[in-house]
């Protein structure tokens, strides 16, 4: 559905995106994942044509977005970064407006309208101006915008910034219900869980370059090959963490706290030998548990960035 | 018809929803009405016709330019201008709805000292016919170098100040209210280089008989700077706006 190669953007003598290439699939949810001033948005403005590469291309269902602009624009929704509607127009009109915009006959894009204010549970706001709208209000009108024209690819930028909780959760909800109907969605956030909730595919950006992209288990091997278990136990295991090292060749045994204990090992932990010698010693497992990494410590791993530097961004988003 | 419906759509929005925003009353309406009417009034009897080209003029060029600003400028920094540049529609199109809506309310503004001159004056020796298509191509300039101020300012105040420059300074060297053989002769040249004075002839002519240009120079002369602004502007949105 779109496929980004070799795409570069420089300002002068800065480079904000750097020779990145990927590929998102028809009907999938792909994630940019990265802080603020990654290039997140500097790579969609590219593919929505509202900047010049300087070097690269861009084809989105096979369109040329660089050379065939406008076209690539009538199957594309777009969400900016802010909620940019028409403030003197209520929320009615600013769906019908933007239906017109793509050309729309007066009929459907009334129709089509209703139906989304409903969809979006926004119909009572209908004839409210844009202007006296929540902030989260705003955003969900703005993706309504965005999907009047039923769009096959939809881009959103940062879509859940500066929002409160709930209308964050109906958001992603939103997402997710436009992937089960086949839209295909780009979305870029600095929200590290917000992509591992909802995208099938995600790439880490930093510094105008993509770091690692896959899928979410498929980055979080790429960091790490070892198997870990967290057992938590009636005793404390620090007097036979010695035994339990030469009884399982191979494997590493960290004690944490009184009773909870960390085992490692490069090959996969088969449970009941290690309950079993447990067992023997008097002491009950309560509760084992494989430890993988999370998300975040893939991504501060492969970037070298912070997950402090993206809770910043989120801060100066502004997110309640 | 696709491209019909976007056009027509953003100009009744254009219409809707600047006409009555404060920068066009003050700059667009007001200013050019109490302008009229102070004149109308200090100068009853014969000296309306003389001052009518003038009053019109004006009344187009505040008018225009001053709603350009507002919807360009209001537009881009809510970033809802954004809009239009993502919609499959082309730049030239977008443009000419921005701009039509400018031009309707430039010659409705024109009007307005008509009005009020028929309460003073007979205006039987009025070429109506001339006067359309003038009062016509004068807002389609005044609204494209509107534009060419538009695209260079970030807000509507910016845009006003920026306008003025142009505005006052083509007021008094068009020929208007002072005739361009009284100028110095170093300013001459800037007022043959201004679309407002072959307007500005075209008006005269139409209203009091007397202009030093053929009606089809100054036309022709107004029609060469609307494409000359026009192509200026596109080629700063292409470079300002498109980054």
């Amino acid at each position: 559905m779109l496929a980004v190669t070799n795409l570069t953007k420089t300002y002068g003598d800065f480079t904000a995106v750097n020779n990145i290439s990927f590929e998102v699939q028809k009907g999938e949810i792909f994630g940019f994942l990265g802080p603020n001033g990654a290039g997140k948005t500097s790579t969609i403005n590219m593919m929505i044509g509202l900047a010049r590469p300087t070097a690269g291309e861009i084809l989105i269902n096979g369109i040329d977005a660089i050379k065939q602009t406008k076209k690539a624009q009538s199957i594309m929704g777009i969400v900016a970064d802010e909620s940019n509607l028409y403030n003197e127009m209520d929320g009615f009109d600013n769906l019908c407006f933007c239906a017109a915009l793509y050309g729309m006959e007066k009929s459907e894009r009334e129709t089509k309208a209703r139906h989304l204010l409903e969809e979006f549970r926004l119909k009572d706001a209908g004839k409210r101006p844009f202007k006296a709208y929540s902030k989260g209000m705003k955003r969900k009108l703005t993706i309504a915008a965005a999907l009047i024209h039923s769009p096959q690819i939809l881009f959103l930028d940062e879509p859940t910034t500066g929002i409160d909780v709930e209308s964050s959760r109906q958001i992603r909800k939103m997402i997710v219900a436009l992937k089960e109907q086949g839209t295909t969605v780009f979305l870029t956030t600095h929200y590290i869980e917000e992509a591992e909730r909802i995208c099938d595919r995600i790439a880490f950006i930093a510094n105008g370059q993509i770091v690692a992209s896959g899928t979410t288990s498929e980055l979080m091997d790429s960091v790490s090959h070892a198997h870990a278990i967290r057992f938590v136990t009636s005793k404390s295991a620090e007097n036979i963490t010695a035994e339990l090292k030469n009884n399982f060749k191979g494997s590493k045994v960290a004690v944490q706290g009184d009773n909870t204990f960390i085992m490692e090992s490069e090959e996969r932990i088969s449970l009941l030998p290690v309950m079993n010698f447990l067992n023997d010693k008097g002491i009950d497992v309560y509760e084992a548990k494989e430890l993988r990494p999370s998300l975040e410590d893939v991504f501060v791993k492969l970037t070298g960035i912070e997950s402090s530097e993206l809770k910043r961004d989120d801060k100066k988003g502004g997110r309640k | 018809m696709k491209s019909l419906i976007a056009f027509w759509n953003i100009l009744k929005k254009d219409i809707k929803n600047y006409y009555l925003k404060p920068p066009n009353i003050s700059w667009g309406i007001i200013f050019p009405l109490s302008w009229s009417l102070m004149q109308l009034i200090r100068s009853p009897g014969k000296n309306i016709l003389e001052l009518l080209p003038g009053l019109m003029a004006m009344s187009i060029l505040f008018g225009t330019t001053s709603m350009l600003a507002v919807t360009i400028t209001f537009e881009r920094s809510g970033r809802s201008f954004e809009r239009l540049m993502l919609a499959p529609i082309s730049l030239n199109l977008m443009l000419l709805a921005k701009i039509a809506g400018t031009i309707i309310f430039g010659m409705f503004n024109a009007f307005v000292p008509i009005v009020f001159a028929s309460f003073f004056i007979d205006l039987k020796g009025v070429n109506f016919g001339i006067i359309l298509p003038a009062v016509f191509m004068i807002a389609l300039s005044s609204a494209l170098m509107g534009l060419m101020i538009a695209v260079s300012a970030k807000q509507v105040f910016e845009a006003q100040t920026f306008s003025n420059f142009f505005r006052f300074p083509m007021l008094f060297l068009c020929g208007l209210f002072i005739p361009i053989s009284d100028l110095p002769v170093f300013l001459r040249p800037i007022s043959y280089c201004l679309p407002l004075t072959y307007g500005a002839d075209i008006l005269k002519g139409a209203i009091t008989g007397v202009n030093i240009f053929s009606p089809v120079l100054s036309f022709c002369m107004l029609l060469f700077f609307s494409v000359a602004l026009f192509l200026i502007s596109k080629h700063n949105i292409n470079r300002k706006w498109v980054l």
